[in-house]
């Protein structure tokens, strides 16, 4: 049996920092037009403000099967989604979809509150994609859904915000299609009738629908959907039964969250993501405080979905809130292809004091201008213990340089 | 309901998603698919368009005629302009007709698809479907204040004749003109927002460049084919030929037709060329 979609090798390509594209003005454009013709070709090229929101995706969806799609937010779901519906176009790669496509983005799309909630059914239906005629014919079935008959020709802007969204999902739910597509609107109305709604996504999975569906409300997605995708920044990291997908997300949540107290902050965020770090091959926050005597290796696995130009990550040391040492990865800041990387730094033994420290990171691109930082990332601690070279008096400063100074006897006698 | 894929259709309702690059001509199949949601987008626009104004749809009448009331004062009265020997206020309410429609049409279709901006990044249709409801939605009103310019003819004892049977194609005439102007305009004003301040003074300007409050009788004879290379030049005239019994100045018409034409295909290609990013921009 042929696929009902067939997804090869999507890419999707957004541009990071909204100035260059977006509503740019008409006379920068009119310039640029007028200045291309003599401009060299490759200034055109590879521009480092461009990530893939997509990223070489590639799956099948078999008719009938009902599919979760899993990740954080940014990871690509709603792109995936978004270019499945054909809101978007891709940039490169192919879509097939064999039978009547409908889409679910958001519930109540184009309902106008002016509008009596009759009139509304009708729109959002033709919106929707149903013709006048099954609208028509399924209008007492959705009425009778939404729990709204005694306000049906009343302005929706009258109608209590329950009563609003029961009615506009009522409208996408008696939609007529053999691949639905549905992004995060189960979580609408109160408890009860998310149960009704529930009820009603199992009906339409078990009627043989293939079903696309993308929910932070992973109680829901394991009752509904057979198999689970899952996406991180923007490529398919996982595919395979649902609860093995959660598995799995859960998984690579729990070790790519770097220290949820960490405070992110600047706009390489949106590029570069730490994902784990680790001291003395330790997860984050050693247990036991870490003898003196042996250096300290810090080693960061992190993701970027751009390339970079002339980056660096630097680690710093902090104790009390300020900085006492800042290392960085690299000597001189360099060009960090797209993927996963680490950065590994070490603090030679019997640098830091005992004591308690932090660690915060940074990381930022010249070129592009953009940086990053992560604050609290980290807690460790450096054992007051004897040891074979250690001398208390080592710690006489917030930190020691292992480079000892020197002393030679001079002449001359002592009066 | 099978087979409403955009880019191409391969045997039995299979839609396929590619990149689009380059030139794409418009998809007339997909938007017969979608007729039914123009037709309730249009209505959409009609039945808000008034809801909660205490005048409600006569305002319909009430700007036109008001219009008329000002320019039959201004350029009828004081300023004295010529109008081809009919009483000024039935010949500048002929011109606004069209003009009007026009107006109105190219500002609301200009507006349409940022205003439907939460629409278009999140259900899939053919965006032309927004442009074009809002052109549609203002025909009612052309409909509505013509029952005016009727009632003025028989006041001013100007009678009917044959021409008015050409009424129906400058119909088509004037869509087509807005269709092509608004299109252009919604698809760059997605793109620059200048055009959200440009549009109002283009209009402002375009009313004195078309002969709607003078006649085109005023411009020497040798350069009234310049004028004409407006396409509102040549409906407009040709529909105070129709309503009032001029004669109608078929070369010129001729010339309007074509620059309409022209401006609807260029329209309607760049709005295809760019359909597929609105929603990214938008």
């Amino acid at each position: 049996m042929l696929p009902a979609v067939k997804v090869e090798h999507l890419w999707k390509e957004y541009v990071v920092g909204q100035s260059h594209d977006r509503h740019a003005t008409f006379y920068d454009t009119l310039s640029n037009a007028l200045k291309a013709p003599f401009r060299k070709r490759d200034e055109t090229l590879a521009d480092p403000t461009k990530f893939w929101a997509l990223n070489d995706v590639s799956f099948d969806v078999e008719p009938g099967e009902v599919v979760g799609i899993i990740g954080r937010n940014g990871a690509g779901k709603s792109t995936l989604l978004k270019v499945l519906s054909r809101i978007t176009a891709p940039t490169k790669g192919r879509v097939e979809v064999r039978g009547r496509l409908a889409s679910l983005l958001e519930v109540g799309t184009g309902f106008h509150g002016e509008l009596s909630g009759r009139e509304n059914i009708f729109l959002n239906g033709a919106i929707l994609g149903m013709s006048r005629k099954d609208i028509a014919k399924k209008f007492d079935e959705i009425v009778a859904f939404a729990e709204v008959e005694k306000f049906i020709d009343t302005p929706v802007k009258r109608y209590s915000s329950g009563m609003y969204v029961r009615l506009a999902f009522a409208v996408a739910a008696h939609l007529d299609c053999d691949v639905l597509i549905v992004d995060e609107v189960l979580s609408v109305g109160d408890s009860a009738f998310q149960e009704k709604c529930m009820a009603k996504m199992g009906d339409l999975s078990q009627g043989g629908r293939t079903v696309l569906f993308v929910s932070h409300n992973h109680a829901a997605m394991g009752k509904l959907c057979q198999r689970g995708v899952v996406l991180q920044f923007g490529r398919r990291m996982y595919d395979g039964s649902i609860s093995e997908a959660m598995h799995f997300y859960n998984r690579s949540t729990r070790t790519s969250s770097i220290g949820l107290s960490a405070t992110l902050s600047g706009d390489l965020q949106r590029a570069v993501t730490f994902q784990q770090l680790t001291i003395n091959e330790a997860a984050i926050a050693p247990e036991h405080p870490i003898s003196p005597a042996a250096p300290v290796v810090f080693k960061l696995r992190a993701v970027s979905s751009i390339p970079l130009d002339e980056f660096r990550v630097t680690f710093c040391i902090t104790r009390h809130g300020d900085t006492l040492l800042g290392l960085h990865d690299a000597l001189t800041p360099n060009t960090q292809p797209l993927g996963f990387f680490e950065s590994t730094v070490v603090v030679p033994a019997f640098t830091l004091p005992p004591g308690d420290y932090g660690v915060d990171l940074n990381a930022y691109s010249n070129r592009n201008g953009q940086w990053m930082l992560a604050k609290g990332v980290a807690q460790f601690s450096i054992a007051l213990e004897w040891h074979e070279g250690y001398e208390p008096s080592h710690a006489m400063g917030a930190f020691n340089l292992a480079t000892p100074g020197t002393r030679v006897q001079l002449g001359g006698q002592i009066a | 309901m099978s087979g409403n894929g955009k880019e191409s259709l391969v045997g039995n309702g299979l839609t396929v998603i590619e990149p689009r690059v380059g030139f794409h001509m418009l998809n007339f199949r997909e938007l017969w698919a979608y007729r039914e949601l123009l037709w309730v987008l249009t209505m959409r626009d009609i039945k808000v368009r008034y809801k909660q104004t205490v005048l409600g749809a006569s305002w319909a009448i009430i700007r036109p005629v008001l219009t008329m009331v000002i320019f039959s004062v201004v350029f009828g009265q004081l300023a004295k302009l010529p109008s081809d020997g009919f009483p000024y206020p039935v010949f500048v309410y002929a011109g606004l007709l069209p003009w009007l429609f026009f107006a109105n049409a190219i500002s609301t279709s200009g507006q349409s698809l940022v205003g439907s901006a939460n629409l278009v990044s999140k259900v899939y249709f053919p965006r032309l479907i927004i442009p074009l409801s809002s052109v549609g939605a203002g025909l009612i009103d052309l409909l509505i204040s013509t029952g005016v310019l009727l009632l003025l003819m028989i006041w001013y004892g100007v009678p009917l004749t044959l021409n008015l049977l050409a009424a129906p194609l400058l119909l088509v005439g004037v869509v087509f003109a807005a269709l092509g102007v608004g299109t252009l305009l919604s698809a760059l004003t997605v793109a620059y927002r200048d055009f959200t301040h440009l549009t109002p003074f283009m209009v402002q300007i375009w009313l004195y460049i078309t002969p709607v409050i003078y006649p085109v009788s005023m411009v020497p004879k040798d350069w009234q084919w310049v004028m004409f290379l407006n396409p509102m030049t040549g409906l407009v005239e040709a529909f105070r030929a129709a309503f009032l019994g001029k004669a109608f100045d078929l070369t010129g018409i001729a010339i309007s037709f074509a620059v309409a034409l022209i401006i609807f295909l260029i329209g309607v290609a760049y709005f295809e060329r760019v359909e597929r990013r609105f929603a990214d921009i938008i």
